[in-house]
């Protein structure tokens, strides 16, 4: 059974397990606390979709599974087709009488931001368009974690990886991140949420938010890697935490195109805090996080203004 | 019969494969969730261990637990100070990797990281 009740306190989370114990993902993986909840949210009436990514990869190794759920895998390229594909045989079952045309069953397409920002891009765009009933999950480690640590569309201006090293040509990625709600608001999807596993309450009540939804959904998670990103194993939540205070990740919630900031955040911390816990980051001179701060509070006005109040404050030493 | 008890049989019609010709054609994956099989303790380095009398019962490290490795369980617990709990939070150390997310996140620091001695 699915959550059928808002998740207000931390208690409203179902003790029940369903993602099982075991899995080779790393120590203090965020992704793996993200798959947690997710699974809790959605229930047995669900079939999962999953691209190509560290979840996959390390919750599958034959002849073991970790979930619970009927799973189907799928490339980096198309977990977005896949899950409509799954969507449209659900209906064509239920319009022949096969399934019961009154149960709800939902599907989830679970993917990284690999598999949605730059490879899965086009699949999941043509998924919003076609408007399926489709909850789609990124967790987004900001980089190709699972092969290696290599740059995606994700990965925030500044940060090392192995494609984009540090030395005196290069400093770390050029390009700022990608603005995947954008995109996503750019179908005109009922339901699009970005979410971080420090706030459980929020990030599992959007979720439930997103499995009610009729229609396409997008919540967008943010996943430290404790080997990508170069943070201590205990730190994963502190950084996912971080993240939201100094501003870089605004947790919004956009229902039908209308937006909202479900965490407010009244007085900002200054980067610098977020940037050096994490060693992807640790060649950062002044400068480099001076123009990061003002990257962010711009992007920190914009969404002001975009919500219609100061939701996030100005930075306070 | 549990699907985790029912395993191979029911396929084969007994819980293993014995010889050859019992091997099914296609893979399988005997039961839903069957990584709980795998023991991950062997990974950590360091064990978290609950002051039972320190706990204000919060919930916060079975939430942060990437593993499911604090289980919450229907267990009443009467502190020393007198303060009567219905649940109890103890850790499975067959899965636990010991990352310290419950250590660093808990508020109150009942949570202590000793380490592994074998």
């Amino acid at each position: 059974m699915a959550l059928s009740k808002p998740v207000r306190t931390i208690w409203d989370i179902p003790r029940e397990e369903r993602f099982a114990p075991g899995h080779t993902m790393c120590q203090g993986c965020g992704a793996a606390i993200i798959m947690r909840h997710l699974t809790k949210v959605i229930g047995k009436d669900a079939i999962i979709v999953q691209a190509t990514g560290c979840v996959e990869v390390t919750t599958t190794a034959f002849p073991r599974t970790s979930w619970l759920n009927p799973w189907l895998h799928l490339a980096f390229e198309n977990a977005g087709a896949g899950a409509s594909g799954v969507e449209a045989a659900l209906k064509a079952l239920k319009r022949k009488g096969v399934i019961d045309p009154n149960r709800k069953i939902k599907v989830v397409a679970i993917a990284g931001d690999g598999g949605t920002f730059d490879i899965g891009l086009q699949s999941l765009s043509g998924m919003l368009e076609r408007g399926h009933n489709v909850m789609y999950v990124v967790y987004d480690n900001e980089a190709y974690m699972n092969t290696g640590i290599q740059r995606s569309g994700a990965t925030p201006l500044g940060a090392w990886t192995t494609t984009t090293p540090v030395g005196k040509k290069m400093r770390g990625e050029l390009r700022p991140k990608k603005d995947l709600i954008g995109i996503a608001l750019a179908h005109r999807i009922p339901y699009i949420a970005t979410a971080s596993p420090a706030y459980p309450t929020d990030m599992v009540e959007k979720l439930r938010k997103a499995y009610e939804t009729e229609g396409p959904s997008l919540v967008h998670i943010i996943s430290p890697c404790t080997p990508g990103w170069r943070i201590r194993n205990e730190d994963t939540i502190k950084v996912a935490r971080l993240a939201v205070l100094t501003g870089m990740w605004v947790l919004l919630e956009i229902v039908n195109g209308k937006p909202r900031v479900t965490v407010k955040v009244p007085k900002r911390k200054p980067v610098r805090e977020y940037l050096k816990l994490q060693g992807r980051f640790r060649h950062l001179t002044d400068e480099e996080i001076a123009r990061i701060q003002k990257m962010v509070d711009e992007y920190v006005e914009e969404i002001n203004r975009w919500v219609g109040e100061q939701a996030i404050g100005p930075v306070e030493e | 019969m549990s699907l985790k008890d029912e395993g191979f049989k029911r396929y084969l019609g007994k819980k293993y494969p014995e010889t050859w010709r019992d091997m099914p054609i296609a893979a399988i994956v005997p039961w839903p969730g069957n990584t709980a099989e795998v023991k991950t303790h062997a990974w950590r380095t360091i064990r978290p261990v609950i002051n039972q009398d320190k706990c204000i019962r919060c919930r916060l490290c079975w939430t942060f637990c990437p593993d499911g490795a604090i289980l919450e369980v229907d267990e009443e617990y009467k502190t020393s100070s007198g303060r009567v709990f219905k649940v109890s939070y103890k850790v499975d150390y067959d899965h636990c990797k010991g990352c310290g997310i419950c250590a660093a996140e808990c508020p109150v620091n009942a949570i202590e990281m000793v380490p592994e001695e074998r």
